[in-house]
């Protein structure tokens, strides 16, 4: 079981209220991924819920028992760092082993949990090493591992992929991703990265200066942002937000589009632009227009076998039926 | 990439090291050299280096006359109980002020170190009226107090930057692991810190060791160790030069051989996250 419920949860350094109270449910087997640029307060809401941060206001229920006051070893969470923080003097296995350890299980017992998690991670030959002669993706299954073996309640991942290099980034991704469907449990995942974001998570939690600014899943955030902050940052490339008379003209103060529902002409179409950069992705060609009235640069992503290049004149088109209008507030209008 | 270094540059830098290090060890050199003259040979002038009658009398003679094990045995005690103890008080010290750090720790920290900015000599008298008061005068566990005390900040200080440089996250991590405060300092941050424990101890150890001033005036006879063996062969006359030589060198020649030993250990802990 890993029923996570926030109640009103808040959190100041002295005076400053870095997280404003807050609710928030998570579902027992969800993988819920906070998402949000650097200094939003998500890893601090991750720190809450491991206990590593004390509340300023609001209870935190960890399967319906209130968790609060609690300390982290005996919320039944385990976590693994941004920087693995593995125990650079112990061996791989005794690095799994130390919870266990802690915990002052039957050896035997820790045994078997050792092999099955090293067998699960690929970790076998490597159980006698130190962390110091292993590789980034090496480390980080070592930290999984040893947050495995406890059988939490719930996993929580401190930006776990942002120190490895990006190919190994995705496959970690993959593995994470499957572990979570293997284990069945809930996983709370930070990241500051949309994409990870997006093909990992059940349910995304897009926060902004502590602010909850939309809670739904992958598609819902893409197809609906309830406001243009939610609209720009899910996306990549990013959304295209329009303002002046193309936006009053839907009788909105924004309109936005995604660069992939612009249709691209060289002889006619809505709006007229001149070619940036066009940076050729093979299977895509992502193009920067420039002189569009109320955006510029504006970004279209149209298929590879396009051939612009720089100083082009050309022609946008949105498609009408993915257009998204926003109120002067920055609010969704339906 | 390396630095391009000329050779005759080298050869200058070389050279330069060489005569200080020449010139800081030569009073050594010297003294150990004068332990094996005799007294006569010990003031000729002018001074004979190398080519004199090399005799093992005078060590004969301190050994005779006072009870060299004695001293010895007083000083492993002051030096190295002080140093435990200290370690001992430091190790939390410094872990809550490294880890859960508040407004006032760097002002603690350097009031603690300003502590050791006043001449010994401004609290004698007190220390010393309460050593008498108490009746531990010339009593060896007094001075490890003492010691401790005078040496703490310094731990502290030591140990302060070594658990610095061990990230806060691994200390977490330990503590969602289950670990107890004690748990999280036995198998994590102490293993950890080996390194910087070690050259804290080391230097401390030499610190108390080389202690004059204090195991001068707290102490007789009980207590005396070798700063106070060595003390009792200097005379105003200066007539025993041969004699206070041989005891100079019996007395730092423990310390001598440890350093000797932990050079390597010592100078990584002197220079331990000044680059990273």
């Amino acid at each position: 079981m890993g029923r996570i419920t926030l109640q009103k949860v808040q959190k100041k350094f002295g005076d400053v209220e870095v997280i404003p109270p807050l609710d928030l449910e998570i579902n027992d087997g969800e993988f819920v991924v906070f998402v949000g640029p650097s200094g939003c307060g998500k890893s601090t809401l991750l720190r809450l819920i491991a206990g590593l941060e004390d509340v300023s206001g609001g209870q935190i229920n960890i399967d319906g028992e209130d968790a609060t006051m609690v300390p982290p070893a005996k919320r039944k969470l385990a976590m693994v760092f941004q920087s693995y923080a593995l125990y650079p003097h112990m061996t791989v296995r005794k690095n799994i082993a130390f919870p266990m350890r802690m915990a002052k299980m039957d050896p035997a017992e820790q045994n078997k949990r050792i092999e099955n998690a090293a067998a699960a991670l690929n970790l076998t030959d490597y159980l006698d090493r130190r962390p110091g002669q292993l590789s980034g993706g090496q480390r980080q299954r070592v930290a999984i591992g040893r947050a495995i073996v406890r059988e939490p309640a719930a996993f929580l991942f401190d930006e776990p992929l942002s120190n490895l290099d990006a190919a190994l980034r995705v496959g970690m991704r993959m593995e994470i991703g499957e572990l979570h469907k293997k284990l069945d449990t809930t996983m709370i995942y930070v990241t500051h990265d949309q994409v990870e974001a997006m093909t990992m998570a059940d349910k995304i939690v897009v926060l902004r200066a502590g602010h909850i600014e939309q809670v739904g899943s992958p598609l819902e955030l893409y197809r609906t942002p309830r406001n243009t902050f939610v609209a720009g940052f899910i996306g990549s490339p990013k959304m295209n937000l329009i303002e002046g008379a193309a936006a009053a003209e839907h009788n909105a103060q924004t309109i936005g589009i995604r660069p992939e529902h612009l249709d691209v002409s060289t002889t006619a179409g809505k709006w007229e632009g001149t070619v940036g950069v066009a940076e050729h992705l093979g299977s895509d060609t992502f193009i920067h227009i420039h002189g569009i009235e109320g955006c510029d640069p504006m970004t279209v992503r149209a298929g590879g076998e396009v051939s612009v290049k720089h100083g082009d004149t050309v022609f946008l088109t949105p498609q009408a039926e993915h257009l998204h209008r926003f109120d002067a507030e920055g609010l969704r209008i339906a | 990439m390396a630095r391009a270094v000329t050779t005759p540059r080298k050869a200058l830098n070389t050279a330069i090291a060489w005569t200080i290090g020449i010139l800081i060890f030569f009073p050594i050199l010297w003294t150990v050299l004068t332990s094996f003259k005799t007294e006569a040979e010990a003031i000729a002038n002018p001074p004979v280096f190398l080519f004199f009658d090399w005799t093992l009398e005078n060590y004969g003679v301190v050994q005779e006359r006072s009870n060299y094990m004695r001293f010895l045995w007083n000083s492993v005690i002051i030096a190295g109980g002080s140093t435990i103890l200290g370690i001992i008080i430091a190790v939390p010290a410094a872990w809550s002020m490294a880890f859960v750090p508040s407004k006032r720790t760097k002002d603690i920290l350097l009031w603690m170190l300003s502590t050791k900015m006043l001449p010994a000599v401004g609290v004698l008298y007190p220390i010393y009226l309460l050593c008498i008061e108490l009746g531990v005068l010339d009593n060896r566990y007094a001075l490890v107090v003492i010691l401790m005390l005078i040496n703490l900040p310094i731990i502290v200080w030591m140990l302060y930057t070594y658990f610095r440089e061990i990230p806060g996250e691994i200390l977490e991590a330990a503590r969602m692991d289950g670990a107890s405060l004690k748990d999280e300092l036995l198998y994590v941050l102490t293993p950890m810190a080996v390194p910087g424990i070690a050259s804290t101890l080391l230097l401390n150890f030499i610190l108390a060791w080389n202690e004059a001033f204090w195991t001068l005036n707290l102490t007789s006879v009980d207590a005396a160790p070798l700063t106070a063996f060595i003390a009792s062969y200097s005379s105003p006359e200066g007539l025993f030069f041969a004699k206070l030589s041989a005891a100079s060198t019996m007395a730092i020649a423990p310390i001598l051989i440890l350093g000797w030993f932990s050079q390597k250990q010592l100078v990584r802990g002197l220079t331990f996250g000044a680059v990273k």
